[in-house]
């Protein structure tokens, strides 16, 4: 059972879908200068990249192409210091194998992807919940509202800059002194 | 006017009704917006969120070992392979190797867990049909068998947290050993109690048979997993699709079914009891002494620190694919911990296997996919 490896699938999209791939992430240089930075996450570089008009086409064409007929799950990271979100999305084959990744890199105050959901159902509720925690809007979704928090509810608290203590839901204002 | 010739028409309308979220045969706190005409449903719509708790939020302000507790609490049936997915993710991101003999000890765990989930999540699904209480307390008869097991070998009943990264809490003795290889013997003759009291009885075929239907062609469309996918005739396991820890050694069958429809998943979760069974008997039997320790020695529990990068690792749990993605910045804390929980994901395909139902059938419907509330609203 070979399936695809990362990189097999970047030639692939460059070959057949020309454009699909996004330009890799170049850190700002601002963020560079300070050496004595902690902990940070890293971007993965190896996997496909995408831009986010393109992941429909993407889609299909792993589901249709390549097989690729099972979509195991969709999740959001909000990487704040390069002001991004990422949207990972987990392909896998029905024979078997291991996943192939998918990654959508959108800015944090403008995060919209179109949604998959109209040709792919079981990305309807994964992608509520990322809309939900994450505020990623998927136009052409049927049916976007929130999906475990209320609708009046304000902000997106998996974000990372969503504070954790004193907001107007948690009632207790203390923890931080 | 003679009674009973009544010619005139009758005005129908529309009526939208709310199943839930009180409701004994909701498994928790679970609502459901119904659209109905007479008794024929037209659409639903699942809400869900009353158990909420930012599960994932919370994984980001806790130290890697604090969240293991954290996963028994997600599907409160299954504590074991929750933990074990979870250890596995970590394992991967911090590159920890397991003993053998922990590897076969979750293994064991994980598949003790597998029957008493389906026994009950059988049982459960025939309460929902009206047979009051007898298959389910069958089923709760041989589930308390294991869950003595299970606190004898992790001191909890049902959150057990036993599993650790790099092997399990405590390793099992002989008499514990003993203990299951008893209650191995007994199994078979449950299985066969169970079958015979429900496999034909007309009761159940009339209420499961062709109700339900998620078709083969579509099935892989919904992201579905477990027993529901299998059920629709899809041989897809991670036991098998993705061997992890010792599964690619054990001789065993991916059950499907034909149909699609409630009928199939009673039997494929009957026939994968058995099937656990024969994973059991493999397992004890290949299990290697204790010389090679239980537990990684090397692994600092306490104060884990992955180097940064991200890990996805996924284990076939009685519900179906439950995965774990974390990414580490490096510190004692994953920076995003996200969970692939089946029981939610399942829940995409509800609202059109229950089209064109009656009502009634619609709490067996939701009773076959088997959703535990503590996975899906996390």
């Amino acid at each position: 059972m070979a399936r695809l490896n990362s990189g097999e699938l970047r030639e692939l999209l460059e070959r057949d879908l020309p454009g699909a791939l996004a330009a890799p992430h170049s850190p700002p240089q601002a963020a560079e200068a300070h050496g004595e930075e902690e902990n940070h996450p890293v971007l993965q570089e190896h996997d496909a990249v995408v831009v986010a008009e393109r992941l429909p086409d993407v889609a299909r064409y792993l589901r249709d192409q390549l097989g690729y007929s099972y979509l195991s799950h969709i999740t959001a990271v909000d990487y704040l210091r390069e002001g991004l979100i990422e949207v990972v999305y987990f392909f896998y084959h029905p024979e078997g194998g291991g996943p192939q990744i998918v990654r959508v890199r959108v800015p944090r105050d403008n995060a919209v992807i179109p949604s998959i959901t109209p040709f792919w159902p079981g990305a309807n509720l994964q992608e509520r919940e990322a809309y939900d925690l994450f505020g990623v809007h998927f136009p052409g979704h049927p049916f976007l509202r929130r999906v475990y928090l209320w609708d009046e509810f304000e902000g997106y608290p998996m974000r990372k800059d969503f504070p954790k203590t004193g907001d107007k839901y948690t009632h207790v204002t203390g923890g931080e002194e | 006017m003679i009674a009973g010739t009544f010619t005139g028409t009758i005005k129908t309308e529309e009526l939208q009704i709310n199943i839930g979220p009180q409701h004994p045969s909701t498994h928790g706190v679970f609502r459901m917006i119904t659209r109905i005409d007479g008794e024929t449903i037209l659409g639903l719509e699942p809400v869900f969120g009353y158990l909420h708790r930012n599960h994932e939020q919370l994984g980001e302000v806790s130290s890697y070992l604090q969240i293991i507790p954290f996963t028994d609490r997600l599907d409160y049936f299954n504590s074991m392979p929750n933990n074990q997915g979870y250890c596995m993710a970590v394992e991967k991101l911090a590159g920890i190797e397991v003993p053998e003999r922990a590897e076969y000890i979750r293994v064991i765990m994980a598949e003790l867990s597998r029957i008493q989930n389906h026994a009950t999540a059988l049982g459960f699904m025939l309460n929902d049909m009206g047979a009051m209480g007898t298959p389910l307390l069958y089923g709760f008869r041989e589930r308390e068998k294991i869950l003595d097991l299970f606190e004898a070998a992790s001191g909890a009943r049902m959150m057990c947290s036993y599993m650790r990264f790099g092997g399990v809490a405590r390793d099992i003795d002989d008499e514990w050993l003993g203990e299951l290889k008893k209650l191995m013997v007994g199994l078979p003759a449950f299985f066969d109690e169970f079958e015979r009291l429900l496999s034909e009885n007309e009761i159940l075929l009339s209420r499961a048979r062709n109700v339900g239907i998620l078709p083969k062609a579509v099935a892989l469309d919904y992201s579905v997993t477990g027993p529901l996918l299998r059920g629709s005739g899809i041989p897809y396991d991670v036991r098998r699709a993705e061997p992890y820890s010792v599964y690619d050694r054990f001789g065993f069958d991916v059950v499907v079914g034909s149909v699609g429809d409630i009928y199939d998943r009673y039997l494929v979760r009957v026939e994968e009891m058995r099937q656990s069974l024969r994973i059991l008997e493999q397992a004890v039997q290949q299990l290697p002494d204790a010389s090679g320790g239980h537990l990684n020695p090397k692994v600092k529990q306490q104060s884990i620190r992955p180097p940064a990068g991200e890990a996805y690792a996924r284990v076939e749990t009685p519900k179906g694919e439950l995965g774990f993605y974390l990414v580490s910045d490096g510190s004692g804390r994953p920076y995003r911990y996200k969970i692939r929980a089946p029981s939610f994901i399942n829940l995409t395909a509800l609202s059109d296997l229950a089209r064109g139902h009656k009502v009634a059938d619609l709490v067996v419907i939701l009773g076959s996919i088997d959703i535990v509330m503590g996975e899906v609203d996390r």
